[in-house]
């Protein structure tokens, strides 16, 4: 089945899919953070009645708008693209997307429809309290539909909470907490929101300077500036800290992954942590799959053992390991894998011809055995590894695992640093005089979004081959259409993103350059 | 009573008041966001994205038997 399906056409599905899924990304953790922020400064301005900090949170709200119109409805786009383009997927995954995607299009819709219209136009219409609340829901509300969302994406990283009913083909939900509480989503909604609360602190931070450069809104630019720094501060450390958390779930549930993002291959004890390093092709090749080896690195000795299992004892398998097994450790290779995925698909297959000669006995005898937990534990688990053809195509792109990784991370070590100098600078009173602080804080906006879309580049990328992992790689999800018609509709999208992202950046840029107004 | 009954024609009058005196930035936006969601749902949804299942086949059953033939091939 899955030697027939053209490579170029589940390329350029993936290749639409992430295009749509970055261009959503930008608008998504301003949103987060940005929200929260604004609900700081309005709360100072009720409780201290001070009109400035009305006109601060009013400015601040402009561009929250502004980002939130020009995002909206652009990650229904994504949802199109799972009923036309990978159509196979969308119906295995049953009713576990159903359920959390139901919530968030319920949760935004009245969100969307009540509370921001109370926060856009019922400034001296309704009372400051019921306003103050207002703005305080919509940023509640954004940051509980993106936890709806992460819950469905996290189950596709580490599925749980379902069983395989092979009458529908479908998963059927049996434990909505497994899948609320899935370890995956709980790290993810964690560090995905903290990292939208960086964000957004870091473009306060750099409109606020960009002021400062421009020696004007003195007032305004210095009190948005202590808020982001403050929040910045906070939400970097807790980037820093989920990001942790991440890891060490990732090495128990995506362990290729996790040996990816260090471009690992041979498991050790007291493995290092990359700080910074510059792959090249190896010599190795296996199966047309290009090994790779560090030109240069700089490592933290330890570290690694450390991050997966507390200890520098804990053994780190590599992705050799984890592909040809491991005699010392408790991994077994993807042979094996495969193996089982077949037994399991040939069972599938049995039942459909069960079904088809209309023998109720042998199909009912089946699909007893889908429900039994040790089948399932076992043996179904790996149902995806029947579609691949040979172990290496288990290795996700380690490239772009490892660079996108390290980007995130530097990033993220040097926002820290950010925030910490702009929270000196503003107490001591000497931001404005510091002008290289201030180039370096505006500079940080666009790093702050190549580090947000860098970390889903490694969570989506590092699990290659799997769109649901271990249970279905991409090949088996995706729809037979014509590639012509999915390169009509990625150059189609990229048109329409770009179109809107100038439109965005030209209204918001006016509305800066404007300043505050009321 | 008279002060329930005359809830939605307050709650119309907040919304129209408040589209009624939308800043010029509120205007351009809005406008962006009509011809988005005309793109989106008139142009894309029913000429680029229809659903291939339901388009495809009838009933759930038949969507069934389809996945299913693709999964065991």
């Amino acid at each position: 089945m899955i030697e027939d399906v053209i490579p170029a056409l589940v390329d350029w599905s993936r290749a639409q899919f992430a295009l749509t899924a970055i261009y959503h990304w930008i608008f998504v953790p301003l949103t987060l953070g940005l929200s929260f922020i604004i609900a700081l400064m309005e709360t100072i301005y009720v409780r201290t009645g001070n009109e400035d900090w009305k006109k601060l949170t009013r400015f601040w709200m402009t561009l929250f708008g502004i980002n939130f119109a020009i995002g909206v409805a652009t990650g229904l786009i994504l949802e199109f693209e799972f009923g036309t383009n990978w159509s196979n997927y969308s119906w295995f995954v049953g009713d576990i997307f159903g359920a959390p995607l139901a919530i968030e299009g319920i949760l935004a819709f009245f969100l969307e429809s009540t509370f921001i219209a109370v926060m856009f136009f019922g400034w001296n219409k309704v009372s400051k309290k019921f306003h103050l609340a207002s703005t305080w829901l919509v940023a509640i509300g954004a940051n509980l539909s993106a936890l709806w969302i992460l819950v469905a994406n996290a189950w596709m990283q580490n599925p749980v909470g379902m069983v395989f009913n092979p009458d529908t083909a479908r998963n059927e939900m049996i434990n909505f907490r497994a899948v609320l509480f899935n370890p995956v989503a709980v790290d993810k909604f964690l560090h995905t929101i903290s990292s939208g609360f960086l964000l957004a602190s870091l473009f306060v931070l750099g409109i606020s300077s960009w002021f400062l450069l421009k020696k004007r809104e003195e007032w305004l630019a210095k009190r948005s500036i202590l808020i982001a720094a403050i929040f910045g501060l906070l939400s970097s450390l807790l980037v820093a800290f989920t990001g942790d958390t991440s890891a060490r779930t990732l090495a128990k549930v995506q362990p290729v992954k996790f040996a990816a993002f260090e471009a690992l291959y041979d498991g050790k004890q007291d493995a290092g942590l990359v700080a910074f390093g510059i792959l090249k092709n190896s010599e190795e090749k296996k199966n047309s799959k290009r090994f790779k080896e560090f030109l240069f690195r700089i490592e933290i000795p330890g570290f690694l053992s450390v991050m997966t299992d507390g200890s520098r004892d804990a053994f780190v398998p590599g992705i050799n390991d984890l592909i040809y097994g491991n005699a010392d450790s408790t991994v077994f290779p993807v042979t094996e894998r495969m193996k089982r995925g077949k037994i399991a698909r040939d069972l599938l297959n049995n039942y459909k011809t069960a079904k088809i000669h209309n023998e109720k006995e042998t199909a009912e005898e089946i699909k007893k055995i889908f429900l039994e937990e040790k089948f399932v534990d076992e043996i179904f688990r790996y149902f995806g590894y029947a579609f691949l053809e040979t172990p290496e195509d288990a290795i996700p792109n380690v490239s772009i695992a490892f660079y996108s990784f390290h980007l995130m991370v530097m990033l993220g070590f040097m926002f820290i640093v950010v925030c910490l100098i702009a929270l000196y600078l503003v107490l001591r009173g000497t931001i404005a005089k510091n002008r290289w602080f201030l180039r370096i804080a505006l500079i940080s906006i666009p790093l702050a979004y190549i580090a947000s879309e860098s970390g889903w580049v490694l969570a989506e990328m590092g699990r290659q081959p799997w769109i649901i992992q271990d249970l279905m790689p991409v090949s088996a999800a995706v729809t037979r259409i014509s590639t012509g018609s999915v390169m009509t509709t990625f150059i189609l999208f990229a048109l329409m993103f770009t179109a809107l992202l100038i439109a965005e950046v030209s209204i918001m840029v006016k509305q800066i350059k404007t300043g505050p107004k009321h | 009573m008279r002060h329930l009954l005359s809830y939605p024609g307050r709650l119309f009058r907040f919304y129209y008041d408040g589209f009624r005196n939308m800043s010029a930035w509120g205007r351009r936006v809005w406008i962006i966001i009509l011809i988005k969601l005309f793109v989106i749902f008139v142009i894309l949804k029913v000429f680029f994205f229809r659903d291939f299942l339901k388009k495809e086949y009838d009933s759930d059953k038949q969507r069934s038997e389809y996945v299913l033939d693709q999964l065991t091939k």
